[in-house]
């Protein structure tokens, strides 16, 4: 699926990424955690192609295609998804009416007949349902005024309507209460598909025990410093990240 | 919103820029070039008016020449000479006029087809009556019998003159005063003609009514005069859409709408302004200079102005409300978009002068490219106007950073008892917003036209629905290569 070599990125001349190898297979969930100022985040930026960040040099091959070549809507388009750490607001623009637009975007730059009014509503209710979205949230404005736990249940119905390839969750738990953080993990979990691989990043192991990663991996001062099975994250649960940032350094 | 994938296939399909941008071949029949008293005979004799009217445009222009062109309006261009346009012209065809659909010049037809306006089937299916006013004339005006049948006159301004002198006699002029500004007075002499419209008591208009104007002549201003009359307990709703083609040369564009309710009646006044903007390095472009205004004469009267404001040069207009009756309502809906170099001075003036009135004012500029978009708003409460009620939001919304957005509310209170709110925000579209619009697959420009849409909601919201999809389109056309 996602082929990473050696990717070095940088944000207005500052090198944040520093070397980054990973290789993730069909169906994988890796998840990726590491302190504050790791990088979490510009790999993922990079990853759904935001100019912001400039890659250096190192190459990313997303299903056995150079992904650098793509614009953001092209990777979009091409099943790559990433569930914001802040989703943004979009005021006067209801969340019905984004999902339509973002839905049928995407299937037109497939060459993908566009869906109607009747077939996308009877597809909305059923994804909305299965992730408890209220019909009253369909009708508000995206993100505007929507609690925390809205937000995220918000990006996982985007997530399960644009049915990407590869999800990148970028610190998906932030800002959850326990209950809202169970919903995320189920709604997440019943996404897993064996066509479908899943980057989780978090700063913390607790989202871990809800959704298992087949692979964690952890990021410090812009490389990889350790990867692993699940336990890895127990592991780091125990000990924190300053002995292994520390040995790394 | 379906709407935005249609706007992009309308961008798309858009020729160049600006897609009404063509000019009609078809033989025209002018006034001589330049402005004189025998400019305003010539006018008044093509349209056969009485002499009262020759007199009062007379007079008009004797005053237009005392007078000096504004100066407080945010807005620059070069002086205007005012004798090298055309003052009149007119499809020859228009001699005989055409009675019916069948008997206009095909080519009219077939220009108005491609402005996306069919004068014919569509509109009849959509429920909408048309005026088509081309350059100085009034071409068509489709359904009046039906809406004879229900006691609504809708008619050109010429026509009305002709068939109901004592109405047009009684009202014009007694809300927009032909001393009341440089551009009004300039109407108030050569007025070529517009739409009339008159709604008995107790009459709820049966459809929705509109006019389009369209200049086509080069070097030709178009002036044209719009009178709207709803007697007591009536009702109609009422939009106009306007288009000119791309030329190099700057065409004036100077109108005056008046609009009287009385007693529990109501007006719906929408325009969609499309007039040619220039080109990218501000080239061409109508010069817009209107004077709309609109007095709620009777108790318990409504006037609601909603405007789109994507076209044209330079734009300087103020939709305004005399709340004369008590408890009458005033409201002013406008989204104002500016592009490339186009300059805005737009807004509103509610007047109180009854008790109980109320007014509301919805205003959303959008500023792209190397634009100045200005609110200009004026909120009286007069001395008597006991209890009166304002409500003003204005928001603005930067695209890039070249433009600029301007707020001007000018409020004044001689009564204690008003209650006035003003709101207002300035922000700029934002790098986050866009990508994350297209991190969810959309296009720069698809991403735009969403965000500018939902920006401007509640001000779309008030049009009515059979242009409110219209209009979502115009928006994302207005914006093209704003952005990336």
């Amino acid at each position: 699926m996602l082929e990473i070599k050696d990717l070095h990125a940088s944000v207005d001349g500052t090198e944040i990424l520093k070397g980054i190898t990973l290789s993730i297979g069909d169906g994988e969930v890796h998840a990726i955690m590491g302190p504050n100022g790791s990088g979490k985040s510009t790999l993922s930026n990079v990853l759904a192609g935001r100019d912001t960040y400039q890659i250096t040099s190192g190459s990313i091959t997303y299903k056995g295609s150079d992904l650098t070549e793509l614009s953001i809507e092209e990777r979009a388009s091409a099943g790559i998804f990433l569930a914001f750490q802040y989703p943004i607001e979009i005021p006067g623009v209801t969340t019905m009416t984004f999902l339509k637009t973002a839905v049928n975007a995407q299937r037109k730059a497939r060459g993908e007949k566009e869906l109607d009014a009747v077939r996308f509503l009877k597809l909305v209710r059923e994804k909305a349902k299965q992730l408890n979205v209220r019909d009253e949230m369909l009708k508000r404005p995206l993100n505007v005024g929507f609690s925390g736990g809205e937000k995220k249940r918000a990006e996982m119905l985007q997530m399960s309507l644009l049915e990407p390839s590869l999800a990148i969750l970028d610190e998906t738990d932030s800002g959850l209460d326990i209950d809202a953080l169970k919903v995320v993990s189920e709604g997440v979990n019943a996404l897993r598909a064996p066509t479908r691989s899943m980057i989780i990043i978090t700063h913390y192991q607790r989202l871990l025990n809800y959704i298992v990663p087949d692979f964690v991996h952890v990021l410090a001062n812009g490389r990889i410093v350790r990867s692993g099975g699940k336990e890895l994250a127990a592991e780091l649960e125990e000990t924190g990240y300053a002995d292994i940032t520390e040995s790394a350094a | 919103m379906a709407a935005t994938r249609e706007t992009v296939k309308a961008v798309d399909e858009a020729v160049g820029k600006y897609k009404y941008g063509f000019a009609t071949d078809i033989k025209s029949e002018k006034a001589p070039k330049g402005l004189n008293e025998d400019t305003v005979r010539f006018i008044s004799a093509k349209k056969n008016e009485p002499d009262w009217l020759l007199e009062w445009r007379l007079d008009a222009y004797r005053r237009w020449l005392t007078l000096d062109e504004p100066q407080w309006a945010k807005v620059n261009y070069p002086e205007i000479d005012f004798q090298d346009f055309y003052y009149y012209a007119a499809p020859i065809s228009d001699e005989d006029r055409p009675k019916s659909l069948d008997e206009i010049d095909p080519k009219i037809l077939e220009t108005y087809e491609k402005l996306g306006i069919p004068l014919v089937e569509q509109m009849a299916l959509a429920g909408v009556a048309v005026d088509a006013v081309f350059d100085s004339v009034s071409v068509v005006t489709t359904f009046k019998e039906k809406l004879k049948e229900a006691g609504v006159i809708f008619c050109s301004f010429s026509e009305a003159v002709q068939e109901y002198p004592e109405l047009v006699r009684k009202y014009l002029g007694t809300v927009v005063p032909p001393t009341d500004n440089y551009y009004a007075t300039l109407n108030s002499a050569v007025f070529s003609d517009g739409s009339f419209v008159f709604i008995p008591k107790g009459v709820r208009c049966p459809m929705e009514l509109s006019t389009y104007f369209r200049i086509n002549e080069e070097d030709t201003g178009q002036f044209e005069r719009t009178l709207i009359i709803v007697e007591d307990g009536g009702y109609v709703s009422y939009l106009e859409g306007c288009t000119a083609p791309m030329r190099d040369e700057n065409q004036l564009h100077a109108a005056v709408v008046e609009l009287i309710v009385m007693d529990d009646a109501e007006i719906k006044y929408s325009t969609v302004q499309n007039w040619y903007p220039g080109d990218e390095n501000g080239k061409g472009g109508i010069y817009n200079f209107v004077t709309k205004r609109g007095d709620c004469r009777g108790t318990n009267s409504k006037i609601s102005w909603t405007q789109i404001e994507t076209g044209s040069a330079v734009t300087w207009k103020y939709p305004s409300c005399i709340l004369r009756g008590d408890n009458s309502v005033g409201e002013f809906y406008s989204v104002a978009i500016s592009n490339n170099l186009q300059q805005v001075d737009s807004g509103t003036k509610m007047i109180h002068l009854g008790k109980n009135t109320t007014s509301r004012i919805i205003s959303k500029g959008i500023a792209a490219g190397r634009s100045s978009s200005t609110y200009r708003g004026l909120v009286s409460v007069h001395k008597k106007a006991e209890n009166a009620r304002n409500f003003t939001q204005c928001d603005s919304l930067l695209i890039g950073d070249k433009c600029s957005a301007h707020t001007v509310p000018y409020i004044e209170s001689k009564n204690p008892t008003a209650i006035l709110e003003h709101e207002a925000t300035t922000s700029k579209l934002s790098d986050d917003q866009l990508f994350y619009c297209m991190q969810r697959g959309l296009n720069a420009e698809e991403a735009v036209a969403l965000l500018v849409n939902g920006f401007c909601r509640d001000v779309l919201q008030q049009l009515p629905m059979e242009f409110a999809v219209e209009a979502q389109k115009l928006v994302a056309i207005s914006l093209e290569g704003s952005v990336g």
